[in-house]
């Protein structure tokens, strides 16, 4: 199906230099952007009639704390009208804020409380960053690495 | 958590009502956090998580196989569908598809379970608005739908019917016409929950024009399965991005035009008589066959070679102890399960564990949308629109 594959081809000619990186599995394709081009590259994403992505399925991030940019961002778009799928990343340090994309997609809002829950990401200009599914008085961040499993 | 009952002394006529967790009509352990004005709802803020059991977490920390259990205990109502949802995800992670046979069973499973899962929001629905009669028809032939699923999974709840490569055993002709006879009697029945409420007034006046879902709204926040289709966008994963052989079969996706509860209660009574179309033509034609894959590094040997040869019993041993290698690599996997779009986000460095397991789960993302359809309604209402997002706690929580 080659979900997303020509797409980051236009990303790459309407962004350039937005493109850090791009991968592929399975035939399901991703781009890796800068983190302050993502809001204007998604809602151009969104916006554009030929890529139409109008759903964002799922944002949600990853923890790699070997890496020098530990924290990985991660994005699932769906376009409706032409059946297409597109994963977008972003990386960036432990402990930057990272801009919000509840302002394109709402489905972004709770997602990112959820992100902001169990990894301790800030997104700038959320309307209500408050932890969704932990306690509100929980001080940890359950999904990061160093957060043990067993309590020994 | 603040007092269930609150007057504030800028709004005197503005109260604060606390609803939930243990409401019998939130359908779980949800909390909603009223303003109201009157009878009229100003502000409704859901709070979730009473059912978070960290399964995101767990993932990192079980093999494959020793994850499969824990989806039956997201979407408890449909258990079949989430394992299937699982199973599908990590063999894309594999490359591998399993044979033709065990394709239609799972497509017998999911549509099962869609039903069994249709069947209980039917008549908790109808039992939150006051039509108690409703309930108990659902919940006879629901009771029919669990000793299938008993027969064919030696359980009623928890299912873990499936296997990465295959499922957990073969079903036999015994149980394949006992689903004939349900299905060939469920269109009556469902004919008959139809009498009860299609043309019933006061069902009319509760659901028509009553939490309106915009398309756009419904596209922006992300929802999905029946409450997104109702408001008249044909998004459904079986036809949009096949699995499972489900391009085989000859079926509709019921759209609504309103995106109001009623429209929202057509779609999903529709859906179960596409459903048991599904099973209808699955059932004529169950291929012979193998239902796993033969690969001893994935799936389980059969059991009388690993009672005999060495070999066998080696490759049992090293996947129920250690489970399976996955290659490094990333997938995301989405299921039609009957709240929506399942979604595993699988992301493996190689290895017998994932590194990260995302659960895309429908009934979390169809829940945001309740605000905004119960802001500016009445109080009453909150417990229909409720009814007619058919959240399952269990699964919006992980």
């Amino acid at each position: 199906m080659a979900d997303g594959k020509k797409a980051i081809e236009a990303l790459r000619g309407r962004f350039p230099g937005a493109v850090v990186s791009e991968g592929s599995f399975r035939d399901q394709h991703w781009a890796v952007l800068r983190l302050e081009t993502l809001v204007e590259a998604c809602r151009w994403l969104r916006d554009d009639p030929a890529w139409a992505f109008d759903v964002l399925l799922d944002a949600t991030a990853a923890h790699w704390p070997d890496d020098p940019e530990p924290i990985e961002l991660i994005y699932h778009l769906h376009s409706t009208a032409r059946n297409d799928r597109l994963r977008i990343k972003v990386r960036t340090a432990d402990g930057a804020e990272v801009p919000t994309l509840s302002g394109v997609w709402r489905s972004a809002e709770w997602a990112e409380r959820e992100t902001y829950d169990m990894f301790g990401i800030v997104f700038r200009g959320h309307p209500d960053l408050r932890r969704i599914l932990m306690p509100e008085d929980y001080t940890d961040f359950p999904l990061r690495k160093e957060f043990p499993l067993y309590r020994g | 958590m603040p007092p269930t009952y609150e007057r504030s002394e800028e709004h005197p006529d503005v109260i604060t009502l606390n609803m939930g967790p243990s409401h019998p009509a939130t359908h779980g352990v949800l909390r909603i956090v009223l303003r109201l004005d009157g009878e009229t709802v100003v502000k409704a803020t859901p709070h979730i998580g009473y059912l978070h059991r960290g399964m995101e977490k767990i993932a990192e920390n079980r093999s494959y196989l020793q994850f499969l259990p824990y989806t039956d205990r997201m979407d408890y109502l449909s258990p079949l569908a989430a394992n299937v949802g699982f199973a599908l995800a990590v063999e894309a992670l594999l490359g591998i598809r399993v044979p033709p046979r065990c394709e239609v069973i799972r497509v017998l499973c999911c549509e099962l379970a869609r039903i069994g899962s249709h069947l209980v929001w039917l008549g908790t629905h109808a039992l939150d608005m006051g039509a108690g009669t409703v309930f108990f028809h659902t919940f006879r032939d629901r009771e029919w739908h669990y000793d299938l699923i008993e027969h064919l999974t030696g359980a009623r709840l928890t299912t873990s019917f499936t296997r990465v490569g295959g499922i957990a055993r073969d079903v036999d002709a015994a149980w394949l016409r006992k689903l004939r006879d349900f299905v060939d009697a469920m269109p009556r029945r469902i004919r008959e929950y139809e009498a009860l409420l299609t043309k019933n007034t006061i069902w009319l006046k509760r659901t028509r024009g009553v939490g309106v879902l915009r398309a756009a709204d419904a596209l922006s926040l992300g929802v999905t399965g029946p409450s997104l289709r109702a408001s008249g966008v044909e998004h459904d994963v079986r036809k949009l991005r096949p699995y499972s052989g489900y391009e085989r079969y000859d079926f509709e996706i019921p759209t609504g035009s309103e995106g109001d509860i009623y429209d929202r209660y057509l779609v999903r009574l529709e859906e179960m008589r596409q459903s048991l179309r599904i099973l209808d033509q699955a059932l004529r034609d169950v291929p012979d066959g193998p239902v796993s894959v033969e690969d001893p590094k994935v799936f389980l040997p059969p059991k009388r070679k690993v009672l005999t040869s060495m070999e066998e019993l080696i490759h049992q041993f090293m996947i129920v102890t250690e489970g399976f290698e996955c290659p490094a690599g990333e997938v995301f996997h989405s299921t039609e399960v009957p709240k929506g779009e399942l979604g595993f986000y699988v992301v493996s460095t190689g290895g017998k564990a994932p590194y990260r397991l995302r659960i895309r789960s429908p009934s979390f993302h169809n829940l945001a949308a309740l605000p905004l359809l119960c802001e500016g309604g009445l109080v009453a209402d909150v417990i229909a629109v409720i009814g007619s997002l058919d959240p399952v706690l269990g699964e919006v929580d992980r």
